[in-house]
């Protein structure tokens, strides 16, 4: 097997993320939330403090660790609803067809028209700033790409003789779903989540960065983002270090995406961008 | 074709009218009566009787169903309601954004076409070189940016640091004040159309009909023209539309970052203040923006590709 560069690269910056948000509390130097101290106020980066510090005498690094695990579990936990919600109803419409392949067609548009930054902006207006509220809100609103994904496979798997077998030996039609039709369209739905956690992370920061998300003083990149924008001029490190912390972990989400859709969805081409 | 693009019209109507119907439902359901959250305002609870009185105005003791169906008779006729704060029609608050959304997202489209476009292409007429490899990090780099970070980056650099643009707000509607914003939102598109095209072109390459055009002698340039360019343009141009349409939405952090007087910034402003009708509206015309570039891209295919008749 040939060397893959997005699969290694974008593999090593996820798992460098995934430790840093597991050991968060051990690694971290400060606490988070708790340590502020306004004699070392905006302190540049140095010494004491390698990111430097906040308004309030907060440490920057600290901040962004433990930003890490907010973002990942954002990124995680919205995905897999939207890949629960995605493929029940996209593998149920392709098996079954009929008005519930119609309605959930339609469903599937008008998911597709609404922006999803904004329909999650909307969901969070109702339900409230807030780690639930978010994952509520992320999870509920980006799952019509995984439904027409396994819409398609369900469709184009359920002619195929094996399924047949499986039908004539009795099984049911959730049985036939789950241990015949799932298990061979896994491949793109893996590849469309690792892509949609990175969606879901930028995201958050968008929500966080408005005041829709997290909101101060728990630390996550966009919030701090956020803070940070008002002082730019004076203390720019603020802006800096959270920033490239959503960057690197997009960018290493996007490049395990590309690099395992090379492994396990060869043939797909509209679905490359 | 002009039956074609009446019925393509049609087909958007339902759509449009379950935008509406989950739009209204979801705010119908927010905790709290907006009569009572809209006189919060920290002077104390407000007076029953007011309440009751702007109830029966804002007609809020109607059943959800009826609300829904008077919301869509006046939708019908343009009327989008007042808003809570400025009691202001809605469409008269929209109307002043507009402008300057539709400038903004044309401006980063631009941007993203006219960079995006030759990139990939570029990097597909020769996949595995160096240009390609430079040119897809690129790529994938900025779809992973936030915007509002890149924004901030480039606000503090050529605004703060070097003085070359001014750093936020509309100005005079000028140019110079169009430019920075237009370039945060116009990465990730860039980013994702550059990937499309390089795919779209790699894909058609290899088709058997540009290998019997090649071994028939015809010249590489016309090879490139005839062929592959216009058939791997019906596949760009899905990936422009959908970009498109939904980078009015996109473009909320964006106009919040850059004090941009559009629809986004009307859109979290009034969430902020609970004005649901103009947040209603707001996400409304954003939606129609969508379905309307994507119905004329529907269109544009019929005249690319004659091969596609939809009847």
């Amino acid at each position: 097997m040939r060397f893959r560069a997005n699969l290694v690269i974008g593999g090593a910056l996820v798992a460098t993320a995934v430790i840093v948000g597991c050991l968060a509390p051990w690694i971290a130097t400060h606490d988070p939330v708790m340590d502020a101290n306004l004699m070392n106020a905006e302190e540049p980066p140095g010494r004491a403090f390698i990111f430097g510090t906040d308004a309030q005498g907060r440490d920057i690094y600290s901040r962004i660790v433990h930003g890490a695990r907010i973002s990942l579990t954002v990124g995680i936990v919205s995905q897999l609803i939207n890949s629960v919600i995605g493929v029940a109803l996209g593998l149920t419409a392709g098996y079954w067809g009929g008005w519930w392949d119609d309605f959930v067609s339609g469903l599937t548009n008008l998911m597709l028209a609404i922006p999803s930054l904004i329909f999650a902006l909307a969901i969070m207006a109702i339900l409230g700033p807030g780690l639930t509220s978010l994952l509520i809100a992320l999870g509920l609103t980006n799952w019509s790409f995984t439904c027409r994904i396994s819409r398609a496979s369900a469709l184009s798997l359920k002619s195929q003789p094996y399924v047949q077998a499986a039908k004539t030996l009795g099984y049911g039609d959730i049985r036939i779903m789950l241990t015949q039709l799932l298990p061979n369209m896994l491949g793109p739905i893996i590849v469309i989540a690792t892509l949609g956690m990175g969606a879901a992370i930028l995201s958050e920061a968008a929500l966080s960065f408005l005041g829709l998300g997290i909101r101060p003083p728990y630390p996550s990149w966009g919030s701090m983002l956020s803070e940070a924008r008002d002082t730019i001029t004076t203390v720019p490190w603020l802006s800096v270090f959270p920033g490239l912390a959503i960057f690197l972990t997009v960018l290493g989400l996007n490049l395990l995406g590309d690099g395992l859709r090379d492994i396990l969805d060869p043939q797909s081409m509209e679905r490359r961008a | 074709m002009l039956i074609f693009i009446l019925r393509r019209l049609a087909q958007t109507i339902p759509t449009l009218i379950a935008v509406v119907l989950l739009i209204f439902v979801l705010f119908s359901v927010i905790p709290g009566s907006i009569a009572s959250t809209m006189g919060d305002d920290g002077r104390g609870a407000m007076d029953p009787q007011v309440v009751e009185r702007m109830k029966k105005e804002l007609g809020l003791n109607d059943p959800v169903h009826v609300r829904f169906v008077n919301y869509l008779g006046k939708l019908a006729t343009g009327d989008l309601g007042n808003s809570f704060r400025t009691r202001e029609p809605v469409t008269k608050l929209i109307s002043t954004r507009l402008w300057p959304s539709l400038k903004l997202t044309f401006a980063a489209m631009a941007i993203a076409i006219l960079i995006g476009l030759p990139l990939g292409f570029i990097a597909a007429l020769k996949p595995g070189s160096m240009v390609d490899s430079v040119s897809m990090v690129f790529a994938v780099s900025g779809l992973s940016l936030p915007k509002f970070w890149l924004g901030l980056m480039l606000m503090y650099l050529f605004a703060l640091k070097l003085s070359w643009l001014p750093s936020f707000g509309y100005g005079d509607g000028g140019l110079k004040y169009l430019i920075l914003p237009a370039v945060a939102l116009g990465v990730s598109p860039m980013a994702l159309l550059a990937r499309t095209t390089r795919a779209a072109v790699l894909e058609i390459a290899n088709a058997d009909f540009v290998r019997t055009a090649r071994s028939k002698g015809m010249s590489e340039t016309r090879v490139v023209k005839w062929h592959v360019l216009r058939n791997a343009l019906v596949i760009v141009l899905t990936a422009i539309g959908l970009q498109f349409g939904s980078l009015m939405g996109q473009a909320v952090v964006v106009e919040k970052l850059f004090s941009w007087p559009g629809l986004g910034s009307l859109l979290v402003d009034s969430v902020f203040q609970r004005d649901i009708p103009a947040v209603q509206g707001s996400i409304l015309v954003i939606v129609l923006f969508f379905l309307v570039i994507n119905t004329l891209v529907d269109i544009a295919y019929v005249l690319i590709d004659p091969r596609i008749r939809y009847t």
